[in-house]
């Protein structure tokens, strides 16, 4: 059932109710059952907009002042009373940044390691889902109970043992160490495997029989089926990785050639306390991904959620 | 189980033999499919496991010897350590407010942000917008925010003539600043969470309701909450096992001060582990920050059957 609804998430076409855009004002639409009719029901629906407008001004606040923080000469960020557009408007902070600090750096690593990772996951989850959804071997049972098991552990308590792997390799200070230790989570196995055991197994079953092994079945028939369930993977493990900040704190000692956006705009902070302006302005920029990414998504975010219990956090 | 067994029983001797080949060979390429997954989680996953076993029995610095101690490293944290204990009580602290804090807020908008409102998906996507912000950023944002020049005192200053704390500060409002910020932060996945556990409810049901005159707060607490009780159930193991590892948010926002008002566990085991060189005991520390999740997550399990309904 959850493989069903998993594959309709990234299917643009039919609107559901719950997702569908609102139509016109006054048109067909608008006049759903539920509209209020009588003066009680109408007020209700004002003070629930009130509400609605009230919490998300509160929830934009900081993110607007951000903004407009951003655009500020640096002495004007801090002031009392405050303003929301300082003496003069400068984009030019925007690209300040990247003058004041290894920026451009930071955001390459934070894209190659997000890439890396994506890809890696989407690798080792299709193959393993494959294997467990699809084919028969002795113990795979076990061995897949096995795999939710490390489900459990928190990556609190691996990233002290992992910090030592990481020394044994050689790996620290290294890409490998930013992409690897946690490309090989349990969860995305399992979403393959649940997703795999939704495709009917008769379409196998004729490739079988044209002949077509394991391998070319998983390549020409499943894999190009997986399409949304890949892409729903793909958009949880780069926001994963591209927001992650404990891991790259402890295995990143050279910042300037290694940190990833979050190490950056933290080290930011406590060298240059002073630079609120640019600190503002490298935020924001590293928000640009993950905003563009959650707007994208946002008719399939719901649905989304509800069916693969993914978000990071 | 499936077609391919059937065949085997059904079929005659010598087509026998070859599809026991076939299995052997899919078996070897299951063998194949399986091998990276295996193997990273085996270097990744178990061999940190072991390894932060054995760490925890060690003294072991960053660069150095090592010797075995035993359970000398939980011994000093439980009684000698001066500052697990305290980490201990924040996560609590934080926990207690954070985790109800986030639930109420998310329930309330998910329940506000029903059909009726108009262009709820914007809302929805406004609320969710944090929850994919590094928190780095979010951190950096709200410490701006309530600086004591920040948006927040700048608000109060003019509109009303009130001063406020100094918040990050502040002993009595540093922790509330970080509860503050996190929920900011966090709960829009919860808010997600719970849209999509109400989308579910048949309308049938709250008409039927409706019908028998449940209206306003007499719906939503006596038909919608329990209704929707494994989703809050769902959301609530989950945000009480992320907030028992919060880190980034006090680090950046306070950096755990006061004093040591805001360090929590997590801050605690990356700071005797990193800062203080002293792997052993930090492993130790991982360990028991993991016992707690996992004995709080069993007793909300026992406890579910008093409050969630399930419809099967």
């Amino acid at each position: 059932m959850s493989t069903e609804t998993l594959r309709q998430t990234h299917r643009p076409a039919p609107l559901s109710p719950a997702t569908a855009v609102e139509g016109p004002p006054g048109g067909r639409r608008g006049r759903r059952r539920g509209q209020p009719t009588s003066r009680g029901e109408r007020l209700g629906l004002i003070g629930a907009y009130i509400a609605v407008i009230v919490a998300a001004v509160i929830f934009a606040a900081p993110l607007v002042y951000a903004f407009f923080s951003a655009l500020k000469p640096s002495n004007e960020v801090l002031l009392a009373p405050p303003t929301l557009i300082g003496s003069e408007v400068r984009w030019q902070n925007f690209l300040e940044v990247f003058s004041f600090a290894p920026f451009t750096t930071y955001i390459a690593n934070s894209f190659i390691v997000s890439i890396a990772g994506v890809l890696v996951v989407l690798a080792v989850s299709a193959t393993a889902g494959y294997a467990f959804g699809r084919l028969r071997w002795p113990g795979r049972d076990i061995v897949f109970v096995l795999f939710l098991g490390t489900l459990m552990v928190p990556q609190e308590v691996l990233v002290i043992p992992m910090f030592v792997v990481m020394q044994w390799f050689g790996w620290v200070d290294t890409y490998q160490s930013l992409i690897f230790p946690w490309a090989f989570t349990a969860f995305g196995t399992f979403l393959m495997r649940q997703f795999f055991r939704g495709i009917p197994f008769e379409l196998e079953e004729a490739a079988r029989v044209d002949g077509a092994g394991p391998v070319r079945t998983f390549l020409q028939v499943i894999l190009p089926l997986a399409g949304s369930a890949l892409a729903v993977l793909a958009v949880f493990t780069f926001l994963n990785y591209w927001n992650s900040y404990l891991w790259p704190l402890v295995t990143v000692n050279d910042y300037n050639a290694l940190g990833t956006l979050p190490i950056g705009l933290a080290s930011f902070a406590t060298q240059s306390g002073t630079r609120w302006d640019l600190q503002m302005a490298a935020t924001i920029i590293s928000m640009i991904p993950t905003t563009i990414l959650v707007i994208a998504l946002q008719k399939h975010l719901v649905k989304g959620i509800a069916t693969s219990g993914l978000g990071g956090r | 189980m499936t077609k391919g067994h059937r065949m085997v029983t059904e079929s005659s001797i010598a087509p026998r033999r070859r599809r026991n080949t076939i299995e052997m060979r899919e078996r070897r390429q299951a063998l194949g499919f399986i091998t990276p997954a295996v193997l990273g989680l085996a270097v990744f996953t178990v061999l940190p496991v072991g390894l932060a076993i054995v760490m925890s029995l060690f003294d072991w610095p960053i660069f150095g010897k090592r010797a075995f101690v035993g359970f000398d490293n939980y011994v000093t944290l439980l009684t000698s350590s001066p500052e697990f204990w305290p980490a201990l009580r924040n996560s609590a602290v934080f926990t207690l407010l954070y985790v109800p804090l986030n639930l109420v807020v998310a329930l309330g908008l998910s329940l506000l942000l029903g059909p009726r409102i108009r262009g709820r998906a914007v809302f929805r996507v406004l609320f969710f917008i944090p929850v994919v912000t590094p928190i780095v950023a979010s951190a950096l944002i709200w410490r701006l925010v309530l600086q004591p020049d920040g948006l927040l005192n700048g608000v109060t200053v003019s509109l009303f003539g009130w001063e406020l704390p100094n918040f990050l500060v502040d002993q009595n409002w540093a922790m509330i600043a970080v509860v503050a910020m996190s929920v900011w932060a966090g709960m829009g996945y919860n808010m997600l969470v719970l849209t999509a556990a109400l989308e579910q409810v048949p309308t049938s049901v709250v008409e039927a309701a409706q019908i028998d005159g449940a209206r306003g707060i007499r719906l939503i607490v006596q038909v919608l909450i329990p209704l929707i009780s494994p989703a809050i159930f769902f959301a609530a193991v989950m945000t009480i096992i992320s907030s028992m590892q919060v880190f980034a948010q006090p680090q950046l926002l306070t950096g755990g001060g006061p004093g040591t008002s805001t360090v929590p566990l997590v801050m605690f085991i990356y700071n005797t582990g990193f800062k203080f060189q002293d792997l052993g005991l930090a492993a130790a520390g991982a360990w028991i920050l993991f016992v707690i999740i996992i004995g709080i997550t069993a007793l909300q399990f026992r406890a579910q059957k008093r409050w969630v309904h399930y419809e099967h």
